[in-house]
């Protein structure tokens, strides 16, 4: 199901004008920050499909921003973002780019913050809820609807194991998994879901597994009411 | 959640003897892990919100942020007072809320997304007039929302709720549809008269396409609330009256899903056809071009 509860149908509680364009785009702007893990120095934005027609009238450029800054859906401070990014010392551009997307409301993020660099490729599918589709180059699916943790890692047998054991000791459930390799035995990053939020001492004990190379944790409901 | 359709939900409310609002905030506590009062009480404060921006739309003369429009809600409502308007005052007063969550929306001010930002009028139109003319409480209301949001998830899943994916009817189309039949809930309908209101709401809006003049969520968009609430109402009564959907709503959901993946990609929120290229469709659009390379140039001066 694309749409899993009650609130991605009424909600979210947002500033306007578009839940596509505007809610939805923040939502992605936040998860490409989470994965960066820090405030990006640079970010530059690509807008596929709608998103390339019309981005400026719907303040799609202002809203990612605002997601980098971390700000939520319903943040007032949106329509400010970009003087908001300068303060902080963000650097934005944005550009439009051709071709077949993925979706109609797609758009893709680069950030560089000092040695450490991420991108992200994800698609607004409407009512303001996302679809990432693509971290790091590695075709990884997710809606960031859960607590999802993005680990990068060797493709070596029990990985995965390691993982899910040091989740189940600490009773949490898995409720959706995606795993994507360059090549046999050689990178591999999986998105992993889950119905509560993760120990900060489990998200160390997976970064310290042998094999893991690099570790996002995106948590988009941990900060609000619900 | 237990249903996947209109007819599952409506099966699992008659069989268990729950209103349809009930049957979803269980699934919903059951899915989220949280308590059914916790989410009740998310819902009750977006109903919150929902007020807030038909008061604020309805009090403000403020244009968008594009200054296309402003202020037409508040003319709409005072229209609706007169004895000779031809709606009559509740359905005006639901077509004017509408219109004013919508200004709200286009002024980048605070909405909830009813299932988006673009139809984002019709439920507060139809719920906050509803509510003044029958007394009912914020509970009431709250119920309702989960209603409609019950028909919203299956619509969601099963067909789609974004313009760019299919059309105006995806998004303006379900919006209708969840109020309706959210309000013949409220006004005491049972589980099948429920989804028959959505049926009738969403069989009228088939194929609307959406073409936003330069891109923007105004024009169509927000007189498009403002009927839709009216049709909302049209829809509630008919059913509660009796009238069937004879092509069941679910079937109708998926005239939807086949309408929407046929539309071309000019009518599906690019501004590459519609009413955003007519010759004042483009005009307008060229001015707002103009006027933001004007103020970036502007900015460069400082």
């Amino acid at each position: 199901m694309r749409f899993k509860d009650v609130f991605s149908i009424i909600g979210p509680s947002m500033i306007g004008p578009s839940s596509s364009h505007t809610a939805g785009a923040v939502r992605l702007g936040r998860v490409a920050r989470e994965l960066l893990g820090e405030m990006p120095e640079e970010a530059e934005v690509v807008f596929y499909g709608s998103f390339a027609a019309t981005y400026g009238g719907h303040g799609t450029d202002v809203a990612v921003v605002a997601g980098l800054l971390r700000f939520g859906t319903d943040d007032e401070r949106i329509p400010d973002a970009l003087l908001e990014a300068a303060d902080a010392g963000m650097k934005a551009t944005f550009r439009t780019g051709a071709g077949a997307a993925v979706h109609p409301n797609t758009l893709s993020v680069v950030l560089r913050a000092g040695e450490r660099s991420c991108r992200m490729t994800g698609c607004s599918i409407g009512g303001g809820n996302i679809e990432v589709v693509e971290a790091n180059g590695f075709d990884l699916r997710f809606t960031a609807d859960y607590p999802t943790l993005i680990v990068f890692h060797g493709d070596r047998p029990g990985v995965l194991a390691d993982m899910t054991r040091l989740l189940s000791e600490a009773n949490v459930n898995i409720g959706y998994m995606d795993v994507d390799r360059k090549g046999r035995l050689g990178e591999a990053a999986t998105a992993v879901e889950t119905d509560g939020g993760i120990p900060s001492g489990v998200l160390a004990e997976i970064r310290r597994l042998p094999s893991v190379t690099g570790l996002s944790y995106i948590d988009l409901n941990g900060g609000d009411a619900t | 959640m237990r249903f996947r359709t209109l007819n599952e939900l409506a099966a699992i409310g008659a069989s268990e003897g729950k209103p349809l609002f009930r049957v979803m905030l269980e699934d919903q506590a059951a899915e989220s892990g949280r308590t059914a009062e916790r989410e009740w009480e998310k819902m009750k404060a977006y109903y919150g919100i929902m007020k807030e921006a038909v008061k604020k739309g309805i009090a403000s003369e403020r244009g968008s942020r594009s200054g296309l429009i402003g202020g037409d809600a508040k003319r709409a409502l005072e229209y609706a007072r007169r004895p000779d308007a031809s709606l009559g005052g509740d359905a005006g007063a639901a077509m004017a809320y509408a219109l004013a969550v919508s200004e709200v929306n286009a002024s980048m001010g605070r909405i909830v997304a009813t299932p988006t930002a673009g139809s984002c009028g019709v439920i507060p139109g139809v719920f906050v007039s509803s509510q003044e003319r029958f007394g009912w409480t914020d509970d009431q209301m709250t119920g309702g929302l989960f209603c409609a949001g019950a028909i919203g998830y299956v619509i969601a899943n099963n067909s789609f709720i974004s313009g760019a994916e299919g059309g105006c009817q995806a998004e303006i189309g379900s919006a209708i549809g969840m109020a309706a039949g959210a309000l013949a809930e409220l006004k005491g309908g049972n589980p099948d008269q429920v989804v028959h209101a959505v049926g009738l709401a969403l069989k009228n809006t088939l194929g609307l396409i959406c073409d936003p003049v330069a891109g923007l969520v105004e024009i169509p968009c927000i007189v498009r609330n403002g009927f839709g609430a009216v049709n909302a109402l049209a829809a509630a009564d008919m059913a509660l009256a009796g009238v069937r959907s004879v092509i069941p709503s679910d079937e109708v959901i998926q005239v939807m899903l086949e309408v929407g993946s046929a539309m071309p990609d000019i009518h599906r929120e690019t501004a590459k056809g519609g009413l955003a290229q007519t010759p004042t469709g483009r005009k307008i659009a060229e001015q707002l071009a103009e006027a933001s390379s004007e103020l970036k140039e502007g900015d460069n001066d400082d």
